[in-house]
């Protein structure tokens, strides 16, 4: 491992006190801190750095061996140990050598630095950063679930897009955010869905609304019209002497309800009653005479 | 009132060793919200992820609730402008391809 100078890290000089230590790490960590720097992996690496160089430099002991052994500090231990064993032999000490340091206790050594074994209050885990994501869906591709893969920084995720989803509707993807810092765990992937409407329906929830036109006979005696829904054509009847801006309720046939399958909301049919319009001669005859028995 | 999706406050002080009075103070900062059942006080699930937030940001960095505060609104604009940024530069590159 590179020797990494902590005094530069943090931009302070090899003199500098307890109290310059903390402020530079302070201001530091202000500036690059991971919280104030979402999905900036620049940032993450530098605030990495400043802590580990504040680990070291607060800790006078560590910062000791820091300063004796330079770009060897982090096996002060060993040496130190060794220059005891060599004084011990000196003075015709033999025995079994209790201290050979193995690899293992080197990173035992690293860790209690770094706090890998959770000893030091200073050194937190941080979560992964969360990912933001926007996904563009078009209304007619949320009436029905379907599975659907994205590709979020490089990974490809698969998704289940359960139906009724709503425009704007956030959902919180556990672990496929970020990395997480000193062990920390992942962050999430925070989708946000805009879901584009090019109906003629207008949605409010799990309800559909819509026009239906009607001719001006139909509105006046009653008949049969054919309406188009999400699942496709419906029959309704429309009664005799039905006015323009008439609502009516066709039960269960709306938008489906998130994640409560088999369960729709309801479609409401606005009518609009189209007058005719070029009318003949003998059409304004009739519409006269209709007109003058309504007058009576 | 259902405790679904409900975390006790006691033990969450214990886990981050910070005092009750703090998720008090998160509530009157409009931070989080603190449910009553039955004598027990509660946070949804949902603001844990804040809360940890908040107390990393007050540890690491030894700033006070108002900073904090301000901290997080900051976040929250730049969140928004990134997730804006992103989608004008997606539509941009409708144009460009």
């Amino acid at each position: 491992m590179a020797f990494i100078d902590y005094y530069k890290i943090l931009g302070i000089e090899k003199k500098s006190t307890q109290s310059d230590i903390k402020k530079a790490y302070r201001k530091l960590a202000r500036k690059y801190h991971p919280d104030l720097n979402p999905n900036d992996k620049e940032a993450e690496k530098k605030f990495q750095e400043i802590n580990e160089a504040n680990e070291v430099l607060s800790d006078t002991e560590n910062r000791k061996k820091y300063d004796k052994y330079g770009k060897d500090w982090k096996h002060a231990d060993e040496f130190d140990k060794a220059q005891q064993q060599r004084q011990q032999s000196r003075k015709g000490y033999q025995g079994q050598s209790s201290s050979n340091f193995s690899e293992s206790e080197y990173s035992d050594f690293f860790e209690s630095m770094f706090g890998g074994r959770g000893n030091r209050g200073g050194n937190v885990q941080f979560k992964g950063q969360d990912f933001h994501a926007e996904l563009h869906l078009d209304l007619k591709d949320v009436y029905e679930t379907h599975k659907r893969t994205l590709t979020v920084n490089g990974k490809n995720i698969r998704l289940t897009i359960p139906s009724g989803v709503i425009n704007g509707q956030i959902i919180r993807i556990k672990g496929h955010g970020g990395e997480g810092l000193n062990g920390g765990p992942k962050g999430d992937l925070i989708l946000k869905f805009s879901i584009a409407n090019h109906t003629d329906f207008k949605r409010d929830k799990d309800n559909l609304y819509a026009t239906a036109d009607i001719d001006l006979f139909t509105a006046l005696l009653g008949g049969e019209i054919t309406i188009n829904t999400f699942k496709g054509k419906v029959k309704l009847k429309v009664k005799p002497e039905t006015q323009s801006g008439t609502k009516v309720k066709l039960k269960g046939k709306g938008f489906p309800v998130y994640k409560k399958e088999g369960k729709f909301g309801d479609l409401y049919i606005t009518y609009n009653v189209k007058l005719p319009t070029k009318l003949s001669e003998k059409e304004k005859e009739l519409f006269n005479e209709l007109a003058k028995l309504r007058s009576k | 009132m259902s405790k679904e999706n409900l975390i006790l406050i006691e033990p969450l002080c214990a886990h981050y060793q910070v005092e009750m009075s703090l998720f008090s103070e998160l509530q009157d900062f409009g931070i989080i919200e603190i449910i009553t059942i039955e004598d027990s006080y509660f946070i949804h699930e949902d603001r844990i992820n804040v809360v940890e937030k908040v107390v990393r940001i007050q540890k690491d960095l030894d700033i006070n609730l108002e900073g904090v505060d301000t901290v997080l609104n900051l976040l929250d604009k730049i969140n928004d402008l990134q997730t804006q940024l992103n989608t004008a530069k997606n539509k941009l590159r409708l144009y460009e391809d």
